[in-house]
């Protein structure tokens, strides 16, 4: 059955292909069948796998399957080869799994889209490149993954590509996340120089023999990996492009945006943690990023009023975590947090998109209201959803979010108080999000009749949000696992405790003030709101800093100075052509006097001299 | 014997299609896919590979001018293996795209385009120094006519301004050859133009300085570097779709093949010395090239100003004098050959279905004619160095092995990275997503897209199995005495060799070439 593993991206693959080969001309009707079956049959084959991965484990714990020699010169050698561990195994369950649970939504959500044959190819084409990503052997078929799922991600922000602001969504996604992968290529530059090899296992095992812990090699690379990751997975300082995101259709948001993508900078540093370990100030740079992502996102989630970018700034904010959960050592909590977040986000964005359907594409909250009667379903699933979010006792995000929180302790008390902030605004801006679009009176006009390929998946999530913490794997041999103090009683209920206190607050402050909340409040906070708003300002600054002078420079020069010279010698040529041939007038008289004046120039230069 | 038919078939098919355009009218194109069908034939029956190892896949050698040791001397290894088959590839691209666009003096048409594949193949092949000169200067007239006769409104212009700046730095060329045969006769008291007997030469620093910085800027000139580019843009904007695509495809190789070739090993001390320098170039050239390309609003003008980018990468791999960036230097002229050449053959088609290159009036395209849009994606990803396609592993060789020899100017040359989705999608968008334009084209034919599925295949087989291409030019570089000891390969088995791997990284350039230095 291992040796099957291939086949695991090649069905998803496989389903894109068939798209290309007919030259885009793919019937309509047949693409959720190919779309979703592709990636439906990778799944078993991955629940196959697994079940023979985890019942009888392989020597050594991992299954390495090589297939293809890819790139060999010198003493480089990269080969097309996939590797299977716990680790990737759980990212192998959460892609699949989640993945194939979306796919099924989109055949509802997508149905009346006259794209749906391109759009079912490049959410094939993503699936397949994620899978890559997550069972690469070596680091630079890790990088293919990774660009690969880079490129799935533009082309589905700007799926609409009729309208030029999602076109400049998608291209800002890209290029974003391209400065972060051009860091990580240099770190990969750097790791082979030193260490003579990408293959990641042989790579970490040598870097463990030749770099103390702490020496600048193992610095200089963890960072420049780290850059990568912050790009890929939305973290200062390169989260500015999550947001703008949310101009691609709904699943594509829930898929790529919330469960799989954005938290492959996650899978990045937790593949290479042995790096990260030999580089302890990077690792704690790792949490302190996440600590900062986490308030700034949450933050800026409380004021949001499209339901999407709510959502979008509460993936940033979750990420954090497990940016904090890697920073303070805690690996297998934060894959923890990284599955329990594919389950409640896929399951949020996707309820967030049921009831954009039912509004005919509205999707600002504070024209929705009352929708808890109107879409019972959506309500109830999305309220599952968002109590794993705010990590309420009993769901899965609390078994995820409290380890992080407990870890984070254990590393830092500042990290964990960062962490338990987070989570009171996590309550916060989630449950002002249900109160508003959920409660209070009905704004719009609700059309509630959701296929079964809507309803199924939200339903399928839901139940997975709330018992999904039991899927926990051990991932032992692959990541290293910390002792976990359970910290003393006092620290875990003020842990447990600080989200349902948000919810109260909540209760108070947005209940009677859902309409009130856009109306005049005081110039401060109406500032303090607005900078929030804005993403706390980074759009602005990286336009000023670096958008603005390039555009500059590109429209000063677009006729290339260097040009000048070579037309100032033409123009000189030309002048000197034009004076020579006035000289050649064919009169006599002329050319006697210019002899004549030569003559007596060149005598008096003689008698002078 | 076979080298030589190589040459004259289609020097001679050239001929043929001119005198048979009274005759056959259409069928010139005809006869010229012929020829070069049989070409491909006379091609495809070399042998790929060397018995011995040696590097040299086959040789040709007769006396010319012996009296001041000229002669017609032949060569194939496997660059030019490689080189010469992107070539033909190129050359039914060319001549196929042009089918539809040439209108007028068909024959004259298809005689300049073949006599400018047989100049290519003869740059690609001669290793006389004397007899390379010429060939550079055959390849070059048929290409002026091509620009000045079937070219756009501004052709005369760029086909003046291209002449100028090829026939200037052909003649530091010529200087430079005479130079280093002149010292050559001055040191051994032999006269000779060939390039093994110039090899082992010993120049004194000095001198060699001079006459490899003669080669180098010849061959600046024509990869382009920054500043010899500015002949690029306007030719390839005026000249007709075949010519653009034998221009960027093949032309500018010209360039990057005689750095590899002569400017390097034939001063190996001098032009490591350079390297730095050069590769500084390379890396404007990249930056350069990649803001440029942006700010124009021409679609052809755009793709010429990423040919600027794209080979700057070439020349940092050149001066990196590592196997890495050797090999990848090779690796980014197959793949920019195949991809540079497909977007020129879009925008060609997309200007014969609308008259304008002016992007400003374009938009929207992908619904009228989406698979336009698709292969127009397609190859700017490969543009903007997507893995899976060959202008990744290129650019990534390139940038290893420059990182190897200097990580400030690898790292700001990497920035390209960033630069290229920059221009490459800007492209995407203007043309084919937002709102849609006024006129639409027609989506593309069943035969352009054979053409492009074509290109297509050859950029994701770069890119997927590269290693063929990769095996066939390594004897090469190592032959031509480019990768000194390349043998030290084994090097990933043992910690202590990987040791020895990390030490040599941080003294610069690959060690084995240093030794032959001193």
């Amino acid at each position: 059955m291992l040796n099957l593993l291939w086949l695991v991206p090649t069905f998803p693959l496989a389903g894109f292909l068939a798209w290309a080969a007919t030259g885009g001309s793919l019937p309509n009707r047949w693409a959720p069948w190919l779309g979703a079956g592709t990636v439906g049959l990778a799944a078993v084959l991955t629940a196959g796998i697994g079940a023979e991965f985890l019942t009888q484990p392989p020597p050594g714990n991992h299954f390495r399957q090589i297939l293809f020699d890819w790139i060999g010169v010198a003493d480089f050698r990269a080969e097309g080869a996939l590797y299977l561990d716990a680790l990737s195994l759980q990212m192998l369950f959460v892609v699949t799994g989640v993945g194939f649970l979306i796919h099924v939504y989109s055949a509802g959500y997508m149905a009346d889209d006259l794209g749906q044959a391109r759009f079912f190819a490049y959410m094939n084409l993503f699936v397949a490149a994620m899978l890559i990503l997550v069972l690469a052997d070596n680091l630079i078929l890790l990088y293919l993954g990774w660009e690969g799922v880079g490129l799935c991600s533009y082309l589905l922000i700007g799926f609409w590509y009729d309208q030029p602001e999602n076109g400049y969504a998608a291209r800002k996604a890209f290029v974003v996340t391209r400065v972060g992968d051009t860091a990580m290529a240099l770190g990969l530059f750097l790791l082979f120089d030193r260490l003579g090899t990408l293959d990641i296992q042989a790579g970490m095992a040598r870097a463990v023999d030749l770099w103390p812990s702490g020496s600048p090699l193992p610095t200089a690379a963890a960072l420049l990996l780290l850059g990568g990751a912050v790009g890929k997975s939305a973290q200062l300082p390169l989260q500015v492009w999550l947001p703008d995101a949310m101009a691609g259709p709904t699943p594509i948001s829930a898929l790529i945006h919330a469960a799989t993508m954005v938290t492959a900078g996650v899978y990045l540093i937790a593949r290479t943690q042995v790096l990260f370990h030999l580089a302890p100030e990077v690792q704690g740079l790792v949490g302190i990023v996440g600590a900062a992502t986490l308030l700034l996102a949450s933050c800026s989630a409380l004021v949001q009023t499209d339901i999407k970018r709510v959502l979008a700034y509460s993936t940033v904010s979750q990420i954090g975590y497990m940016f904090l959960a890697l920073g303070a050592g805690a690996w297998s909590a934060a894959i923890f947090h990284l599955m329990t977040h594919a389950f409640f986000k896929a399951l949020l964005f996707l309820a967030a998109g049921a009831v954009i359907l039912a509004l005919h594409h509205e999707q600002n909250i504070f024209r929705m209201g009352g929708l808890r009667q109107r879409l019972p379903l959506v309500f109830w699933t999305f309220v599952a959803g968002a109590a794993a979010l705010v990590a309420l006792p009993l769901t899965s995000g609390y078994s995820s979010k409290h380890e992080i929180l407990l870890a984070a302790y254990q590393a830092s008390p500042w990290l964990w108080a960062a962490g338990a902030l987070g989570a009171l605004l996590t309550a916060l801006y989630t449950s002002r999000l249900v109160l508003v679009a959920f409660f209070g009176p009905q704004h719009a006009e609700v059309h509630p009749a959701l296929p079964v390929t809507v309803t199924l998946p939200l339903v399928v999530l839901a139940v997975l949000s709330i018992a999904g913490g039991w899927l926990r794997m051990p991932l032992a041999p692959a990541l290293p696992e910390p002792e976990i103090h359970s910290g003393g009683f006092a620290l875990n209920l003020v842990t447990a405790a600080i989200p349902m206190v948000g919810v109260v607050l909540a209760l108070g402050l947005f209940r009677q003030r859902a309409e009130a909340a856009a109306a005049g409040p005081s110039p401060f906070v109406a500032d303090v709101s607005r900078l929030w708003f804005s993403g706390w300002g980074f759009d602005w600054i990286y336009q000023q800093l670096l958008v603005r002078p390039f555009l500059g420079l590109a429209a000063v020069n677009r006729a290339d100075v260097v040009d000048a010279a070579y037309r100032g010698i033409a123009r000189l040529a030309r002048l000197g052509h034009r004076a020579l041939s006035a000289s050649q007038t064919g009169r006599l008289r002329w050319y006697a006097a210019a002899m004549l004046l030569g003559t007596v120039l060149v005598l008096a230069a003689g008698v002078v001299s | 014997m076979m080298l030589f038919w190589l040459i004259a078939v289609p020097l001679l098919g050239g001929a043929a299609c001119w005198g048979s355009e009274r005759v056959l009218g259409r069928g010139a194109a005809t006869l010229a896919l012929v020829v070069l069908a049989l070409e491909t034939l006379l091609f495809a029956s070399l042998p790929p590979h060397a018995g011995d190892g040696g590097g040299w896949l086959m040789q040709l050698a007769w006396p010319w001018i012996p009296r001041f040791g000229i002669g017609f001397h032949l060569a194939l290894d496997g660059i030019s293996y490689l080189l010469v088959a992107l070539t033909l590839l190129l050359g039914f691209m060319a001549v196929g795209c042009s089918w539809p666009e040439i209108d007028r003096h068909r024959g004259l048409y298809y005689l300049n385009v073949l006599w400018t594949l047989a100049g290519t193949i003869g740059v690609f092949l001669a290793i006389d120094l004397f007899l390379f000169f010429f060939f550079w200067e055959v390849m070059l007239v048929p290409m002026y006519f091509l620009i000045s006769i079937w070219g756009h409104e501004n052709r005369a212009y760029a086909a003046m301004k291209f002449f100028i700046f090829t026939q200037v730095s052909g003649l530091l060329m010529l200087i430079a050859i005479l130079a280093l045969v002149f010292c050559l006769e001055h040191s051994s008291g032999m006269l000779s133009f060939d390039y093994l007997d110039l090899l082992g030469q010993r120049l004194d620093a000095g001198t060699a300085r001079w006459i490899m910085l003669g080669f180098f800027v010849a061959f600046t000139v024509k990869l382009p570097a920054v500043p010899f580019h500015t002949w690029l843009p306007d030719a390839h904007t005026q000249a007709p779709t075949g010519g653009s695509v034998l221009l960027a495809g093949v032309l500018l190789k010209t360039g990057a093949y005689g750095l590899l070739r002569f400017a390097i090993p034939l001063f190996p001390e001098a032009a490591r010395e350079f390297a730095p320098a050069a590769m500084g170039l390379g890396v404007v050239g990249i930056l350069y090239g990649a803001k440029l390309a942006f700010a124009q609003t021409d679609l052809k003008r755009l793709i010429a100003y990423t040919s600027v980018s794209h080979m700057g990468f070439v020349l940092v791999g050149a001066y990196a004098f590592n196997a890495y960036g050797f090999q990848g230097a090779v690796m980014t002229m197959l793949a920019h050959g195949i991809s540079a050449a497909a977007l020129f053959m879009l925008a060609g088609a997309l200007q014969c279905r609308l008259h304008t290159r002016d992007m400003g009036r374009m938009g929207g395209f992908w619904t009228a004619a989406p698979r336009f849009g698709g292969v127009a994606l397609f190859f700017s990803l490969a543009a903007l160095g997507l893995p899976g396609l060959g202008n990744f592993i290129g650019e990534f060789l390139v940038l290893l092995g420059g990182f190897r020899s200097n990580i400030a100017l690898t790292a700001a040359a990497a920035l390209g990275l960033v630069l290229a989705p920059v221009y490459s999608l800007h492209v995407v968008q203007r043309v084919f997503h937002g709102a849609a334009a006024a006129s639409l084209p027609a989506d593309l034919r069943a035969s352009e897209l054979a053409l492009l599925a074509v290109l297509m295949t050859a950029a994701v087989a770069l890119g997927i199995r590269p290693q063929p291409f990769l095996d066939l030019s390594k004897p090469a570089l190592a032959g031509a005495s480019l990768i000194p000891e390349s043998r030290r390969a084994a090097a990933g088995a043992k910690p202590e060799q990987v040791g020895a791997v990390g030490a040599e990284g941080t003294q610069g350039f690959g060690g084995g070439g240093r030794g032959a230095v001193r």
